[in-house]
C-alpha cells in the first residue's frame, strides 16, 4: 500500500455508464490503495459540475472532454483555466431518432446496420422533402454546447450534407428528460451517452441510427477535469488518485467483470439504470431497434488502456470543432493554454512510478 | 424576469423577496418542457434557477446559440463578480443575466436571490427536523406501550428504562425505540 499520499477528494459525477472508473476506483479499493477516500457527488447538471469544480466545491470531476479545452480558452464564466491527466472513457454515444424520424428515413434509404453516413444522406433527403412541403423543421438535441455529443451529431449531419445550423433546430436537454421529449415529439432525435440510447430503444420509442464511435473512432469523451492550480498545488494527489484509475480501469475493462460492474452502476446512488441495459453497452452488444437483436459493436465503449491518456491532438481536434461552429475565437495564448490543458506527460509519469 | 424552479414552495419564497425588493414583471415556470420556447417568447433581461435543475445546461446552451435571444446572456456580467457567483452557488441558485444590464440592478437582485435561498434552506433543515422529531415521538410511544404490556410498569418507568438503554448504548431515544419495536415484531 501507498502510504506516502493520503486525502480525502470530493469528486462530481453524472449518472452516466462512463463515471465508472470513477466509481469503480472508489467502490473496489483501487482508491484506497493509493491512500485516497473518493468522495462522489452526484451533480444534475454539466453547468454545475464545471462551476464547482471552478469554485473549489470539487477536487475534481467527471467531465465532457471539451469543457477542460472550453474552460482554458476562456469560454467559461469564471475564469479558471481547467486541466485533465487522465480520460476516463472513449466513445459510448449514439444518435438516437423517433420511431416516426426512422420510417421516414427508412423511406429515404437508411436501414438498420447501414454506415453512418448512409443514414445521414438519407435524413439530408428527407429534411429537403419537409422543407419543400412546408413542413416545421425537424429538432435534435444533445446535451452541453461543449460536448463531444454537439460535434459528432454536426460531423455526422454534415457527412450526408444537412447544415445543423440552417435545416434544423439543434438544441440542449438533460439526458433524464431526453426520453420523454422523444416520447412526446418535442424532439425527433437526440445523441447522448448511454444508458439513455437503450433506455429509448427498450421503451419501444426509439431507434440508434448511429453509434458515434463509427463518426468518430477512439477520441476520449470524458476526462478527470480540474482546476489546472489544482493539479499544481497537489501532484502527489493527483498522481495516485491517476493510478487508482488507471487501476479501475483494467479492472472494467474486463468483460469477466462487466457483470458486477453493471450491478454497481445500477443502484440509485450512481446511474439508477437497468443492470441489463448496462451491461450490454459495457459489452458493445448494441441493440438498435426493438425488433432486431443486439449487434456486436466492441469499440462502442471504450474503458481500457487505449482510452485513458489525454492527448494533445485530442485538445486540438475539439479546439478546432469548436472554432468550426462559431463557439470561440481563441488568440494564440488561448490555443497554447488550450492543448496544454490534456496532459499526457502527467499520465505517464504517475503511472511510471506504479510499482507492479 | 424569469424564475425557473420545480419547487413551487421556494420558487414563492423567492417570488415574494422579490417584489418586497420593488421588482414586477416575474413570471415563475414551472413546465419544463419548451423552456427554450419559454424564455425566447418572455425575453427576460435576468433567469435565475435552482441548481439541483438539469435544465440549467438548456440555459447554458444561450451562450451558444445567440439568434434565439436578443442579447447575450451569461452566468452574471463580468469576472469582478466572482465573489457573488461563488455565493450564489453555494447558495445554490443559478443567475443569468442579459448583456447590458445595469450591475447595481444585478448585484441586488442576485444577493436577494441568495438571501431567500438560505432562507428557504433553513426553513426546509427546520421542516425536517420537526418532521423527525414527529417520527421519533410516535417511535417512543409505541415502545413505551410494548413495555408497559411486557414488563408490567407504569408509563414513566418505561420511559426510564427507554432512556437509560440509549444513554448506555450512546444512541438516541428514538433508535433504541426502534429496536424495541422491531424485536417486539419478531417475537409475535
Amino acid at each position: 500500500m501507498n502510504t506516502a499520499t493520503r486525502a480525502e477528494l470530493r469528486i462530481g459525477f453524472i449518472p452516466l455508464l462512463d463515471c465508472a472508473l470513477l466509481v469503480v476506483a472508489q467502490e473496489a479499493g483501487m482508491a484506497r490503495q493509493q491512500g485516497l477516500t473518493l468522495r462522489l457527488v452526484r451533480e444534475s447538471s454539466w453547468a454545475n459540475i464545471r462551476d464547482r469544480v471552478a469554485i473549489g466545491h470539487f477536487d475534481a470531476a467527471h467531465m465532457l472532454a471539451p469543457m477542460v479545452v472550453a474552460e482554458s480558452v476562456g469560454a467559461g464564466h469564471l475564469d479558471t483555466p481547467f486541466m485533465t491527466p487522465m480520460a476516463l472513457s472513449s466513445g459510448g454515444n449514439a444518435i438516437t431518432v423517433s420511431l416516426a424520424l426512422w420510417q421516414a428515413m427508412q423511406q429515404n434509404g437508411a436501414g438498420i446496420s447501414a454506415q453512418p453516413v448512409v443514414q445521414a444522406r438519407a435524413l439530408a433527403q428527407l429534411v429537403a422533402q419537409r422543407a419543400a412541403a412546408g413542413q416545421p423543421q425537424l429538432t435534435l438535441a444533445m446535451v452541453f454546447p461543449f460536448s463531444c455529443h454537439h460535434y459528432q451529431l454536426r460531423d455526422w449531419l454534415q457527412s450526408g450534407g444537412v447544415d445543423a445550423d440552417r435545416d434544423l433546430r439543434l438544441v440542449v436537454l438533460p439526458p433524464p428528460l431526453l426520453v420523454d421529449a422523444l416520447r412526446s415529439g418535442q424532439v425527433d432525435g437526440f445523441c447522448v451517452g448511454e444508458p439513455w440510447n437503450s433506455l429509448a430503444v427498450d421503451a419501444g420509442i426509439g431507434v440508434i441510427a448511429a453509434v458515434c464511435s463509427d463518426i468518430w473512432p477512439q477520441r476520449p469523451e470524458k476526462v478527470l477535469g480540474m482546476r489546472v492550480r489544482y493539479a499544481q498545488q497537489n501532484p502527489d494527489i493527483v498522481a495516485a488518485l491517476v493510478r487508482a484509475l488507471q487501476g479501475a480501469s483494467r479492472w472494467a475493462a474486463d468483460a469477466a467483470n462487466h457483470q458486477d460492474l453493471a450491478r454497481l452502476l445500477g443502484q440509485p446512488r450512481y446511474v439508477g439504470a437497468p443492470p441489463r441495459l448496462l451491461e450490454a453497452a459495457l459489452g458493445g452488444a448494441i441493440r438498435s431497434s426493438l425488433g432486431h437483436d443486439a449487434l456486436p459493436r466492441p469499440e462502442f465503449l471504450r474503458l481500457g488502456a487505449a482510452a485513458i491518456v489525454p492527448r494533445e491532438e485530442d485538445a486540438h481536434l475539439l479546439l478546432a470543432k469548436m472554432e468550426q461552429c462559431g463557439q470561440v475565437v481563441p488568440d494564440d495564448a488561448a490555443r497554447a493554454r488550450a492543448l496544454r490543458s490534456f496532459r499526457g506527460d502527467l499520465f505517464a509519469a504517475a503511472t511510471a512510478q506504479a510499482v507492479p | 424576469m424569469l424564475i425557473v424552479d420545480q419547487n413551487l414552495l421556494r420558487a414563492s419564497v423567492l417570488e415574494d423577496g422579490l417584489r418586497e425588493a420593488g421588482y414586477r414583471d416575474l413570471v415563475v415556470v414551472r413546465d419544463m418542457q419548451n423552456l427554450m420556447r419559454r424564455i425566447v417568447d418572455e425575453e427576460p433581461d435576468v433567469i435565475l434557477i435552482d441548481l439541483e435543475n438539469p435544465n440549467r445546461d438548456v440555459l447554458e446552451q444561450m451562450f451558444q446559440v445567440s439568434r434565439v435571444v436578443r442579447k447575450p446572456v451569461a452566468m452574471f456580467v463580468d469576472q469582478a463578480d466572482r465573489a457573488s457567483i461563488e455565493a450564489a452557488i453555494d447558495a445554490g441558485v443559478g443567475a443569468y443575466v442579459v448583456d447590458g444590464l445595469r450591475k447595481e440592478r444585478v448585484h441586488s437582485i442576485v444577493d436577494t436571490a441568495i438571501s431567500r435561498f438560505r432562507a428557504f434552506e433553513k426553513l426546509r433543515t427546520e421542516l425536517d427536523e420537526t418532521r423527525q422529531q414527529l417520527v421519533d415521538r410516535k417511535l417512543v410511544d409505541r415502545a413505551k406501550g410494548i413495555l408497559m404490556r411486557q414488563r408490567a410498569v407504569p408509563e414513566d418507568k418505561a420511559y426510564e428504562l427507554l432512556r437509560k438503554a440509549a444513554m448506555d448504548a450512546n444512541l438516541r431515544i428514538a433508535q433504541v425505540a426502534q429496536s424495541v419495536i422491531t424485536a417486539a415484531e419478531l417475537l409475535k
